[in-house]
């Protein structure tokens, strides 16, 4: 078995995001990158499965600030083969990722490929799908569980409420994880620093980009909201006898323990 | 080319999903501006009984047991006939477990763009689209072709997508769906051991700001003094530390309690759909961007650590007086 696992860094939503001066692009000036939260648990998943069955596991990442050791932290959790794809990506979709990474993905003819469900700056629709239609494989997304079998994969999708599909898609075949089985492994900065030593990260540089299939953006802005909080300022306990009246008004202190 | 605009009716185990009404209600809006009709798409089994709240000027019915359930392949296969033939304006997708899946595939196998989590339409027939978690919005023109959308809830009233009168339907014939890859085996439904948190009306939330498993004994502290129960954002849920029985979200509950406070959580849209509901909602949370905060009824920038002890200990003098 084989394993791509596709990967891509994105805007860490804990720093300030402005837009360009063009306004039609976020500001990449300042921008602070980190590993998808959903590709780290499509990372996971792949681990996951070698440890059950021999397969090897091939990491593959567009060249972000920051790509490196996201690409060295897999290697680190356990993958076999990580590959960097080089190129200008300042102004990349999805849809043109997608063309790119298949072309690469056709030369590894991996049995499986996974990739995060979504990622926080998808705006042509997530990877997965397109991906998928790319190399005209059958995909499943919102995964949280997968297990291999002969030519089919298992898998659990999450459907709203708590519901879940099990279904079996016949490889190969691209899928969308939402969560690994378990959490994201945790790897000490000592191993990774181990592995930069070690390791190699194959370079591949991508040919000319095709953005087409996403309708133009004619505005970008900071979401305005209508209305705001009201914000309780003060000491804790100053924050916390307000909010006892808050209770008292909405008449919930009256109830009994439970 | 026509003008229509095409709605994906989404349903699951017999019941028609909510964002199906939402995009109804944004597909008349666009049919208005369009001067043209609204459509809604129906793929199912032995199905035409799901249609018949739905507000649409017509409903195309395509009936084949290969679509009893939604499979991505058979969806493909299917979607792509009735856009090739029909060729409309806008197809809508809700931006779900069941239309992402699909949207991205259909505008690559027939070369057509797509604009995803689009929450609304300007009154001039422009798309807004949420990106970074709801912090940026970004407005675009359709395409001169057709154009592909997936929505997000939010912007539009699911109301607005229900009508009394049924609409005409009108049936198509499914193409060859054959050597499908993709098999349903069987729906997995949530654990009912535990409370169902979209009955309570006390809930103390927990996010990622909680930090550790120990520190789960903070918000069950103050879930015990105020009668409430504690719930949590997906990453609490994702680490183990409660059970999925107790997600507030997208793919958890939606909740409507009289009090919900959030600890640490940011208000991520896939959380805050879930929500809005709620009669009062207190958002404690370090950082003053925070999207929750747009939503809250009352909200404190104070550290959830300082704060917490702090009140439950006020609670308890409260309730003792
Ligand atoms: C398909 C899909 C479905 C999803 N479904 C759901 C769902 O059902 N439910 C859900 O919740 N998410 C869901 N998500 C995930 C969602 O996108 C967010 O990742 C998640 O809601 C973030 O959780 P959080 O707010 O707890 O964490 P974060 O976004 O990391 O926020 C943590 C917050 O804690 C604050 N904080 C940190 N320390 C403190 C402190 N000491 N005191 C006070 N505040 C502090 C920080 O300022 C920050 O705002 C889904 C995602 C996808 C792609
Ligand atoms: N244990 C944790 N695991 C993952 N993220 C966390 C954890 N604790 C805090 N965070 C989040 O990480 C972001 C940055 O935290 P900090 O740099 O500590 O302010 C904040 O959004 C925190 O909510």
């Amino acid at each position: 078995m084989k394993i791509v696992v596709f990967v891509k860094l994105v805007p860490d939503l804990v720093e300030e995001l402005t837009v360009d001066p063009g306004g039609t692009t976020l500001d990449t000036t300042w921008l602070r990158m980190i590993i998808n939260e959903f590709d780290d648990h499509a990372v996971e998943q792949a681990i996951l499965l070698k440890e059950k069955t021999s397969t090897q596991v091939i990491v593959i990442a567009p060249d972000f600030d920051g790509v490196d050791e996201v690409l060295f932290t897999a290697c680190a959790k356990g993958a076999d083969q990580i590959i960097k794809l080089t190129g200008d990506f300042s102004s990349i979709n999805n849809h043109a990722l997608a063309r790119a990474v298949a072309s690469r993905i056709k030369i590894l003819q991996p049995d499986l490929v996974l990739t995060g469900v979504q990622a926080n700056n998808d705006i042509d629709g997530s990877i997965g799908p397109a991906l998928a239609a790319c190399l005209n494989q059958p995909f499943v997304g919102y995964v949280s569980g997968v297990t291999l079998e002969d030519n089919t994969a298992i898998v659990q999708k999450e459907y709203p409420g708590g519901v879940i599909a099990e279904m079996s898609i016949t490889l190969p075949a691209v899928l969308g994880i939402q969560a690994a089985e378990q959490p994201p492994r945790y790897v000490a900065v000592s191993k990774v620093r181990q592995v930069m030593k070690t390791s190699n990260i194959d370079e591949q540089p991508l040919d000319e980009l095709d953005n087409s299939g996403f309708p133009e953006v004619t505005r970008m802005f900071q979401s305005e909201t209508s209305a705001h909080a009201e914000m309780i300022t003060g000491s804790p306990d100053e924050i916390a006898d307000r909010l006892v009246s808050v209770f008292k008004e909405k008449g919930i202190l009256q109830r009994t323990n439970r | 080319m026509s003008q229509d605009i095409y709605v994906l009716i989404e349903h699951n185990q017999g019941q028609v999903a909510e964002i199906s009404y939402v995009m109804l209600a944004a597909g008349r809006q666009l049919a208005g501006i369009h001067g043209s009709q609204l459509f809604a798409m129906l793929l199912g089994y032995q199905a035409q009984g799901l249609s018949l709240d739905i507000a649409a000027d017509k409903l195309l019915y395509i009936d084949h047991p290969a679509l009893k359930e939604f499979a991505q392949d058979a969806y493909l296969l299917t979607l792509t006939e009735i856009i090739k033939s029909r060729q409309p304006r806008v197809v809508l997708f809700g931006n779900t477990t069941i239309g992402s899946d699909i949207a991205g595939a259909v505008s690559i196998a027939l070369g057509l763009d797509l604009a995803s989590s689009c929450r609304y339409f300007t009154s001039d027939g422009k798309f807004v689209s949420q990106i970074c978690g709801g912090k940026i919005m970004a407005e675009g023109n359709l395409s001169s072709g057709t154009t592909l959308l997936t929505m997000v809830p939010g912007g539009y009233k699911p109301e607005e997508g229900q009508s009394e009168h049924p609409p005409v339907i009108e049936n198509f014939s499914p193409p060859v769906l054959d050597n499908l890859r993709i098999k349903n085996i069987k729906f997995i439904q949530p654990e009912s051991f535990d409370i169902d948190i979209s009955k309570e009306s006390i809930l103390i939330s927990v996010g990622r700001g909680i930090q550790t498993r120990d520190n789960l004994e903070l918000a069950e502290n103050l879930a015990n003094s105020l009668g409430g129960v504690v719930c949590a954002s997906r990453p609490v849920i994702d680490q183990g530390w409660l059970p999925t029985t107790r997600l507030v979200g997208k793919s958890g509950k939606h909740v409507k309690p009289k009090v919900y406070i959030a600890l640490g959580i940011s208000g991520a849209p896939e959380h805050v759909e879930a929500i809005t509901g709620s009669e009062t909602i207190i958002a404690i949370n370090t950082d003053p961007k925070a999207p929750i905060f747009d939503i809250a009824t009352y909200g404190t920038e104070t550290d959830l650590f300082d704060l917490i002890d702090v009140l439950v200990e006020k609670v308890e003098a409260a309730k003792a007086s």
